[in-house]
Order: structure tokens, then sequence, then C-alpha cells
């Protein structure tokens, strides 16, 4: 099963580029939703003997959640909002690029220097869930717009995720629950502001959120 | 028995002021008298309990269950506590009667803050664990400080409530540390036992009790907060404050001391210099001050420092061995905590009922009120003489111990401090005399200089009862002296094993005597003049036909004498016009006296630590971006660490 898991692993270092690459928010959101996918379905490939049926239902929920639910509410704020489509990002979609492939280099690197002390169920996996972590924080920092602030936070809850399933083993279920409620939560509020922040301010522009300060 | 009575009062000091302010809103005049009962019904128990407490030389422990990480809640009610609630029951009592008055309506929500400030102080002195003391101390600064800004409106006020808030914290974080340092475990903030800690220990201790107590206490130079934050205050908060709060710091520092194996040397002679500097400077300053309120905060800095002064000198008779200078200085200390707060607080009640009935609390804006408020003229001379140390009133009591003390040091074990504190202390008790002629002399005496002085009239009874309550104790303490001093015999036993009174018992007996013999003939004599006819009528005026109320002797010009004879530590700033010539111009004169601390030595740092913040405060913008980019930098830079 070293061949499925390194696709999936790979499709989701792609999305994190197509994250980092696209200038418009559909297709952003679009990388998103793919990326779920691949993450939704790595369990089975990374434990091809254990498939329980909570196993089954977490994925199924997971996929869910993140190749369908949450690109929607996003769509929907993105169309109900009227924002413009633009990504409008503060660092180009160029170096960002080179920081997606850098931030994969230096996981790479930590995990070769510093193993962990348990032995993840592949050798990329836990490099691929540190990098996409870091992506999800550079979307956050080097994006302009709130609708891409949800978009980060989501591809850096992809990454914890990504994480968790690499000490399944050692995580109850309870965790991995607790986390797909606390992000639908965050989706669910950040939509709704979003919505409430444009209809008040006729602005996403994070840029002049920053009058609001005391 | 005896804590649970305590603890009680504090109960229904507590739910007065919720109730206070659950009905503020709705019914005002109910939530008034609902928060002033308590209070008096509080004051009422709690006296009876810390005055049999006191005499019987009990001490009552008991540990309740709190499940607070670090904490326990010990409470303890011994006599050096119950000594300290007489003050904070009483005054509180008699403020709150005061100030219904005083408000007359005003601000009803101010009463939950009134009650839960004396409640967190009762609570300071009842506890027995580091983190229920921290925990009343801050609630008693903080409710003080909501009181300190209830008249808002007025920018000084505000100033004044920001330097408050500032100082206040400041010492606190003094006393966190310093009980981090003496709790005897490392999960548990409890006190140490009495007479446990070691020399270099309770040293430690001792200097950081000495700062961050002292800031609470008005010690030079942590006292500039304290001419600010006492004036702005409503007068019966002011009351309460000068006269109890500032003792709390008295009561922290005592209490370190009673942790101590044995009290060093150097604990003395710290004390007896800051007591000297303190004195000093507190009477100084107040001789320049043109506000009533502000002058008598600043003699609140002077009586602190004579407090330090008879502690100090007592430190230092029981370190070098000489019980009876110990009990004289360490009960003349004490006993001055008692005296100090009734007639601070007389003193303030006074102001606050003079500034109602004039319009100002400047005291060049009074004058001839004596006749036109005879009540609390009255009333308000038998406080000055108090503070003045003018036998036969109360102050004279404990200066004359004190005084006592300094002579036996000076003929038995350290010469030095004796002469040393019986100069000062003389200093002190003359200017103090010189300054309290000043205040009486002009606000009193002589003609209005204002109109408002000139429409003043008596004040409401239920401002008068209390100030004429506290003037009858002033003189009660003062000719019962020597019974009086019956109630230092346990909190000394607490302070300093074998320290007896006795010897001096009979001396002040003949002095209160003597004392009242003279109050006897001074009155006879007042009497008997007030009976033969006099007419008013004008002063020999040098020739000049039309003199005005504006040509008498004004109070700066009457300490100017003596405000210049300090202009080494009071920089004096006057400006105008001189006199010129034969026939001069129309001239004027202006002179006033910032604080030298606040000038050289705080206001620097405060404004370097403002540019500093500004600097900084360009890291915080408001743009979520940058607040990540932070987060990841620190986040990448633990990676790097950890990696290298």
């Amino acid at each position: 099963m070293t061949g499925t898991v390194d696709f999936l692993l790979v499709s989701m270092v792609l999305a994190n580029l197509w994250v980092l690459g696209s200038s418009r928010l559909p297709s952003c959101i679009r990388a998103l939703a793919f990326q779920g996918v691949a993450l939704g379905l790595l369990p089975f490939a990374l434990y091809p003997g254990h498939i329980t049926w909570d196993l089954v239902m977490l994925a199924l929920v997971s996929i869910t959640l993140k190749a369908v639910v949450f690109p929607h509410l996003l769509k929907r704020a993105l169309l109900e909002a009227r924002v413009d489509p633009q990504v409008e990002p503060f660092v180009g979609h160029g170096v960002s690029l080179v920081v997606g492939v850098a931030s994969l280099a230096l996981s790479v690197a930590l995990f070769r220097r510093h193993p962990l002390p348990i032995v993840p169920p592949s050798d990329l996996l836990m490099p691929v869930a540190v990098s996409t972590l870091l992506v999800g924080l550079f979307v956050l920092i080097a994006r302009r717009k709130a609708l891409t602030q949800a978009l980060g936070y989501l591809v850096f809850e992809n990454g914890i995720q990504a994480f968790g399933l690499g000490v399944l083993q050692h995580a109850p279920l309870m965790v991995e629950l607790g986390i797909l409620l606390d992000i639908f939560f965050a989706v669910f509020v950040m939509g709704i502001t979003i919505f409430h922040i444009r209809r008040a301010f006729a602005t996403l522009d994070t840029m002049e959120m920053a009058e609001l300060r005391g | 028995m005896l804590l649970a009575g305590m603890l009680l009062s504090v109960a229904i000091l507590v739910l007065g002021g919720l109730a206070a302010g659950v009905l503020a809103r709705n019914c005002p005049e109910r939530a008034v008298a609902l928060a002033v009962g308590a209070n008096l019904l509080a004051a009422g128990i709690g006296l009876v309990i810390a005055l049999l407490t006191l005499l019987t030389g009990a001490s009552q422990m008991t540990v309740l269950p709190w499940s607070v990480p670090l904490g326990t809640l010990a409470l303890r009610l011994d006599p050096l506590s119950a000594f300290f609630a007489v003050p904070t029951l009483l005054v509180s009592g008699l403020a709150a009667l005061y100030g219904r008055g005083y408000l007359a309506g005003k601000g009803p929500s101010s009463w939950l803050w009134f009650n839960l400030m004396v409640a967190s102080l009762v609570g300071v002195l009842l506890s027995a664990d580091g983190l229920l003391f921290l925990l009343c101390w801050e609630a008693m600064s903080v409710t003080s400080f909501l009181l300190v800004i209830l008249e808002d409106e007025r920018a000084e006020v505000r100033h004044a409530g920001q330097v408050y808030l500032v100082a206040t914290h400041l010492g606190t974080a003094f006393l966190m540390v310093l009980f981090l340092v003496v709790s005897p475990g490392a999960e548990t903030l409890a006190f140490p036992r009495a007479g446990t800690l070691p020399p270099t220990l309770a040293g430690l201790a001792f200097v950081l009790g000495l700062v961050g107590f002292g800031t609470k206490a008005g010690f030079v130079p942590a006292h500039v907060w304290l001419p600010e934050a006492h004036p702005a205050a409503p007068s019966h908060v002011s009351a309460f404050l000068s006269g109890v709060i500032l003792k709390s710091g008295i009561y922290g520092l005592l209490r370190v001391v009673t942790w101590a194996q044995q009290p060093s040397d150097w604990w003395g002679w710290v004390l007896v210099l800051t007591g000297l500097v303190s004195g000093i400077l507190g009477v100084v300053f107040a001789l320049a001050q043109h506000d009533l309120k502000r002058l008598l905060a600043c003699h609140s800095v002077e009586n602190l420092g004579i407090i330090a002064l008879g502690l100090g000198l007592g430190l230092l008779g029981l370190s070098g061995g000489s019980p009876l200078a110990a009990a004289l200085g360490l009960g003349g200390g004490l006993l001055h905590v008692w005296n100090h707060a009734w007639f601070k607080s007389l003193l303030f009640m006074g102001a606050g009922a003079l500034g109602k009935a004039t319009g100002s609390l400047q005291i060049e804006a009074a004058g001839g009120l004596l006749r036109r408020m005879p009540g609390t003229g009255g009333a308000f001379l038998v406080g000055s003489a108090a503070i003045s140390g003018l036998p036969p009133f109360n102050g004279f009591v404990s200066e004359f111990l004190v005084f006592m003390a300094a002579l036996e040091l000076l003929r038995s074990v350290h010469p030095l401090a004796g002469a040393v504190g019986l100069g000062g202390l003389a200093l002190i008790s003359g200017l103090a005399v010189a300054c309290f002629a000043k205040v009486c002399g002009v606000v009193f005496l002589g003609e209005p200089r204002s109109p408002g002085a000139e429409k003043a009239t008596e004040t409401r009874r239920a401002m008068l009862v209390p100030m004429l309550l506290l003037a009858a104790l002033c003189l009660l303490v003062g000719l019962a002296a020597p019974l009086v001093i019956g109630v230092l015999d346990a909190p000394l036993g607490q302070l300093a094993a074998g320290a007896d009174l006795g010897p001096v018992r009979a001396s002040l007996g003949w002095l209160a005597a003597l004392g009242g013999l003279v109050l006897l003939a001074g009155l006879a004599l007042g009497h008997a003049l007030s009976r033969r006819p006099s007419q008013p009528g004008m002063t020999w005026d040098c020739g000049y036909s039309r003199p005005t109320a504006r040509m008498q002797y004004t109070a700066a010009s009457f300490a100017g004498p003596l405000t210049e004879m300090f202009s080494f530590v009071l920089p004096f700033r006057r400006h105008g016009k001189p006199v010129e010539g034969f026939f001069p111009d129309a001239a004027e004169d202006h002179g006033e006296v910032p604080d030298p601390f606040n000038q050289r030595l705080y206001e620097p740092i405060f404004r370097g630590l403002m540019r500093f913040s500004l600097r900084v405060r360009a890291f915080q913008h408001g743009e979520v971006q940058l607040y990540l980019l932070y987060i990841v930098i620190a986040l990448i830079a633990l990676f790097i660490w950890e990696a290298l």
C-alpha cells in the first residue's frame, strides 16, 4: 500500500501548492476540497489491516465536511457577500510557491534530524503534515481577504489532522471528533461573521478592519 | 466563637453592600440606608469582639475548606489583628454615617464599594494565608480606587485615580514576592509560624515588606500618590483612606516582624530613618499646601512617619535588650495608629464639611468660619490640637510614649538612635503645631476672604454628630491614657516578649490629670471672658481708612519663613510682579511647591516608560496577518532552537 499512501500524500502537497499558486478564490476552494478527499482516504491506505467501524465513520464525516460542506459554505459566503474573487496576496504567487516548497524541505529536514519517539506508518506522513500546517499559517499571514483567512485556517486544520493520523494508535477517537467539531463551528462562525462584516463595513479587506483597534 | 462573630460582621458588611448595589437604581434611599445600617451593625458587633480579643489576649485560628491552588482559607483573629480591627470598624461606622449626609443621595451605588472596601480590609486583618491576604489586599485596593474616582467628571480626580492604581499595584508586586519567599512549603503560600524565620530570610522579608507595605503606608519616597488620591476622594472616603487604610501597611509590616526569630538591629535603624524622613518631609510639604485636604494628606505622611519612628525605636530597644524601650517605642507606635485614625478622620470630615459650606477647599478662600460654624470649627480645633500632639488630647499620649522610648534608648543601649529620634520628633511636632496654627488661624479666625465663606452656615447634623463623637474620643483617650494603654499589652506581647508599659502608667496619669486641669481652667476662663460685654471693632489700620478682608495675613505668608527655611528640600516656585517704587502699580505674587520626589524621581522614570511603551506599541497595530506572523516566527525560532 506504500504506493497509495505516497500518492495521497503527494496529492496533499499538490493541493497546498495549488492553494498557494492560484489567484482566484473559487479555485482555492476547489483545491481545499481536493485536499479534504485525499486526507479522508489517507487512514484506509495507512492502516489497511485495521479498518474498524469508527475509522470508517470518521473518514466519512471528515470527507463530507471537508470536501462538501466547508467548500459549499465558503462558496456561498463568496456569492452572498459578493466578494471579488481575486485572492489579493501580500506575497506574490511565485514567492508563495517557493515558500511552499521550502516548508516541505524544512519539515523533511526536521524529521530526518529528529525522528519521533513513535514509528509513524509512513516516512513521508509527518513532513507532509507539518508542511501543510506551515502552508496554512502562511496563507493566514500572506493573504488579504477575510475569506482567505478561513481558507488558511482550514488548511492549517488539515495539517493537524494529518499529524493526528500518524499517532492514531495513540490518540483517542474523542480527540479527532473534538477537532472536527471545533473546525465545524469555526467555519460556521466565520461564514456568518464574514457576511455580517460585509454588511456593516462594505469591505472584507482585513487591512481596513485594522482601523477598528482601540 | 470570637472569630465567627468577626466573620458575621464581615458577612453583614458584604450583604449590606450587595443589597445597596442591587437597590441603587430603583430605590436609592433604601439602598443607602441599608448599606449604612449594615456598616453600623457590623461595626457594633466587630468592635465588641475586637475589644474582647484585646482584653483577653485570646488567639483563634481556623482553616476552612477551599479548593484554590496554593491557597488555604486560613483565618486567624489574634490581638494584633484585633488591635487594627478597632479603628477599621469604628471609623468605618462613623464615616458611613457622615458619608450619608455628605453624599446627600448622590452615587448610591458607591456604597457597594464602600462596604466591600471595609469588609476586605477586615479580611486582610483576618487572613493567615498569603493568597487569601493578597486577594483581600487587591479587593481593598480596587474598591478604594473606585471610590477615589467617584467624582470622575473632574480631570484631576481621574489623574489621581491613575496614580493611585499604579502605586498600589507596584506595592502589591513586592508583596507577592514576599509571600513566595516566606511560605514554608512549595505548594502553599501559608504564613510562616510566628518566630520561625531565620535571620537572612527574615531580613529579605523585612525589606520586601518595607517596600510593599511602605507604599501602602505612604512612607517617603513612596508617598507621592497620597497627596493626589486622598484629596480626590469624597470626604468620608478620604477619612477612611487616611485614617485606616494607610494603617494596613503598618499592620503588614508588624506581621512580618512577628515571623522573625529575632528582629535585627538594622531593621530598627531603617525604620527610624524612614520615619524621620517621612515625618519631617511630610510636615514640611504640608506647610506649603494651599488645599485643605491636600494639606491633611501630607500630614498623614508625617504621622505615619511618627508611627514608623516609634516602631523603629521599639525594635532597637528589643534587639538591644531593653524591654522598657521596646515597650515604649512599639507601644507608642501602635497607640499612634489608633490616635491618628481618630483625629485624621475627624479632620478630613471637618474639611469636607467646610468645603461643602463654603464651596471651596482653598485655605486662602476661607476665614472667620469659627463664628459661622461653631460645631464643625470646635471639632476641627480639637482635631488640630490632637494632631499637633498637644495635651490633654490623644496625640500627645502616643508621641509622649515615643519620646520616652527615645529618652530610654539615649540613656541605655542606643544613645545615637535615641538622640536622633528625640531631635527629629521634636522638630516634627514643632512644625506640626506651626502648620495647624496656620490652618486654624486662616480658616477660622479673621474675616471671610470669599463670598462662599461669607455665606457659610453650620453643617447638617448627620455630618456633625460623627465629628463630635470623634472629637470626644480624642479627648477621652487623652484623659484616660493610663487606662487606655492597657489595650496595648496583648499586641505588645506578640511583638516583644516581656515588654511592659507599667512603669509609665503613673506619669501618664499625672500628665492626664494636669492636662485636664489646664483644660478646665481654660474653659472657665473662656466662659468668664465670653460674659464680658464685647463689640466688634476695627483693628489699628496704620492710618489706612478702607481695610478689606484681602489685607489679612494669608496662609502662604504665614508659612513663608518656614517654607523658605526648608527651601533645600522644597523647590519653591515663586512668580509674579513685585512691589516697586514709592507709588507702585498693581503687583502680584504667586507661589507653589511641586513635590520634589515627583519631579526629580518619578516623572523621569514614567516619562521613560511611556517613551518605551509608545515604541513597543508599534507592534500592536491591529493587523491579524502580522500577529500571526509573530506566532509563526516564535514557532520557527523554537523549531530551530530545538534542531540545533
